[in-house]
């Protein structure tokens, strides 16, 4: 370590690993026979459910547009066996010339979490956990430090002595997220948002450890969501039903918003907090907001360049 | 590159398992025969109307405003009719437009709460500035409202009169940065509707209404917040 010249470090060590999946390797030798059985056991949960052609199935980069279309075939099919539902899932790809941020402003959200109702029916979470991408936290005033907030607060909201930060994946610019994915199955799309191809995802959950804004959710079991109540508006790297054992995380609704439309949290929120669009379009109201409030970013310190800004008015 | 949990569950399978994959791939792939042999463009229902998006955005001349879809700005109906409280004598309720007393009655410029009133709009709450009725309400016109310089303005365009002191607040509507919305973001696939100002704040007290919290995930987070682990009870869940 006697060196005199400073050594540049490594931000994240996986980062600068030539091949990802030694790192893999490296990481499991490490553990003795019993810790490895009992780290992987969701993988093997998951592993039990596939099915042979999910096995044989490339990454999604990989797909050709005729393998792609068996897939969605195939998942569409799944959907009608498992759940009962008449599912489309399309693959929807970015608009080009598009870069999608978000903004909320924290001086009329209330944290009523309104938004976090419509993430779980939008993108089909699990119902018995009333899972979301998005959680409301009730922050004491004079901080922007999110770890100081509490998701717990019920009853009337807001009360006097505190602001209410939604947060939910960030789409950061430099997600480390995307950079700790030992097998490369999550990654950022030209109009900034970070997918997961849940078919490739084995698991692991270092992104879910990766994420400074505990932006991602891992899939314990398999999301029970009655047929009725399945929105069968879909799209392959959006909300689908997940399989069991793979994370998940917010894509700014992009079977949405890859087709024009407003997110669903945005449409719900009755405080009028949020405002999404096209940071490359110079008349976008998300650009009026970055030009004339002072907005915030969270954990700015990290480096991550979120696609995610907050403001007060 | 292969995936972690296809080699954990092949090594573990050994050749048996190895061969009865292989049969059941065999079998799946004959499954899915009519799809792999015609070899169709990927197109579903749904993929094609994201082509439609795609193309109309690109055909588009730079700076376009004619294709562009509309925003609508929600409007209320028009003109408040208030309820009478009695009815006739078949029952019935009945309500009235303000210029049917307001007409022959004569305005008390000063007023500035219902307390002072000797009848109707009793219960009514006060809770905006210290300004009185005629700030804002037509004293020539009942059915219409007044802006600061005297002209009239429909009760429709409400938000007219409101942007006269909220200009920032105007200002931010206009760039689509207050208030909710709905619909696209992207006008050239379709339309956008927004809240008017009295949607969501009621003019007579505006100060947005509290709520009370529904839906909360159940997840790791909205647990206790305190973790003790000294003197915890063993948990392996960690
Ligand atoms: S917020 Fe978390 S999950 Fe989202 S891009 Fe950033 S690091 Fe990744
Ligand atoms: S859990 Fe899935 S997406 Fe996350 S790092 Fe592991 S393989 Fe990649």
């Amino acid at each position: 370590m006697a060196t005199t010249e400073p050594k540049k470090l490594p931000t994240l060590p996986v980062i600068e690993n030539p091949t990802r999946r030694a790192a893999v390797k490296g990481g499991f030798a490490t553990l003795g026979a019993a810790a490895f059985v009992a780290a992987v056991s969701p993988l093997r949960q998951a592993a039990k459910t596939a099915t042979a052609a999910e096995f044989m199935q490339k990454h999604y980069a990989e797909l050709t547009p005729e393998q792609k279309a068996d897939v969605i075939a195939r998942l569409e099919a799944e959907a009608a066996e498992k759940y009962g539902a008449e599912v489309t899932i399309a693959d929807d790809r970015p608009i080009p010339g598009t870069k999608f941020v978000y903004a909320i402003n924290l001086s009329v959200c209330n944290g009523n979490g309104k938004c976090v109702e419509a993430c779980h029916k939008e993108n089909n979470h699990d119902r018995a956990t009333n899972q979301s991408y998005i959680r409301v936290l009730e922050m004491p005033k004079g901080t922007m430090d999110m770890e100081q907030g509490s998701t717990t607060y019920t009853g009337t909201v807001p009360k006097d002595d505190k602001f209410y930060l939604p947060v939910q994946c960030q789409q950061c610019d430099e997600p480390p997220c995307v950079d700790v994915c030992p097998v490369k199955a999550t990654w950022k799309e030209d109009d900034g948002i970070v997918v997961v191809d849940y078919n490739w995802c084995i698991g692991c959950r270092y992104c879910e450890a990766a994420c400074p804004y505990h932006a991602r959710r891992f899939n314990w079991k398999a999301p029970e969501v009655p047929a009725e109540e399945i929105n069968p508006d879909q799209s392959y790297l959006s909300n689908r039903v997940r399989p069991v054992g793979v994370v998940e995380k917010c894509t700014y609704c992009l079977h949405r918003t890859r087709r024009g439309k407003l997110p669903a949290c945005l449409e719900a929120c009755p405080t009028g907090a949020r405002v999404f669009g096209n940071i490359l379009d110079p008349e976008s109201s998300i650009r009026w907001i970055l030009e004339n409030k002072r907005v915030y970013i969270l954990k700015e310190e990290l480096g991550t360049k979120p696609a995610f800004f907050y403001f007060f008015d | 590159m292969p995936r972690l949990a296809p080699l954990i569950l092949a090594g573990g399978l050994g050749l048996a398992g190895a061969t009865a994959l292989v049969v059941a791939w065999q079998s799946s792939s004959q499954a899915r025969s009519p799809d792999a042999t015609v070899s169709e463009p990927f197109a579903t229902g749904q993929s094609s109307e994201t082509t439609q998006v795609k193309n109309a955005s690109s055909a588009l001349p730079e700076g376009s405003a004619a294709e562009e879809y509309l925003v609508t700005v929600r409007r209320p109906a028009g003109p408040p009719r208030i309820t009478l409280a009695g009815t006739d004598p078949q029952g019935r309720t009945g309500s009235v437009a303000c210029s049917t007393c307001h007409s022959v009655r004569q305005p008390d410029l000063t007023n500035v709460s219902a307390a002072t009133l000797d009848e109707f709009h009793q219960g009514m709450a006060f809770n905006h500035g210290k300004i009185t009725c005629y700030a804002c309400h037509n004293p020539d016109d009942a059915d219409t409202l007044r802006l600061a310089d005297g002209s009239p303005v429909a009760y429709q365009d409400v938000m007219t009169l409101c942007s006269q002191c909220h200009g920032p607040q105007a200002t931010a509507f206009a760039h689509g940065a207050h208030g909710g919305m709905n619909g696209h973001w992207d006008l050239t696939s379709g339309p956008q509707t927004k809240n008017n100002c009295i949607d969501c704040h009621d003019p007579h007290a505006p100060n947005y209404p509290k709520m009370v919290v529904g839906f909360k995930p159940r997840d790791r987070f909205n647990e206790p917040a305190a973790h003790d682990h000294e003197g915890a009870a063993p948990h392996g869940d960690h």
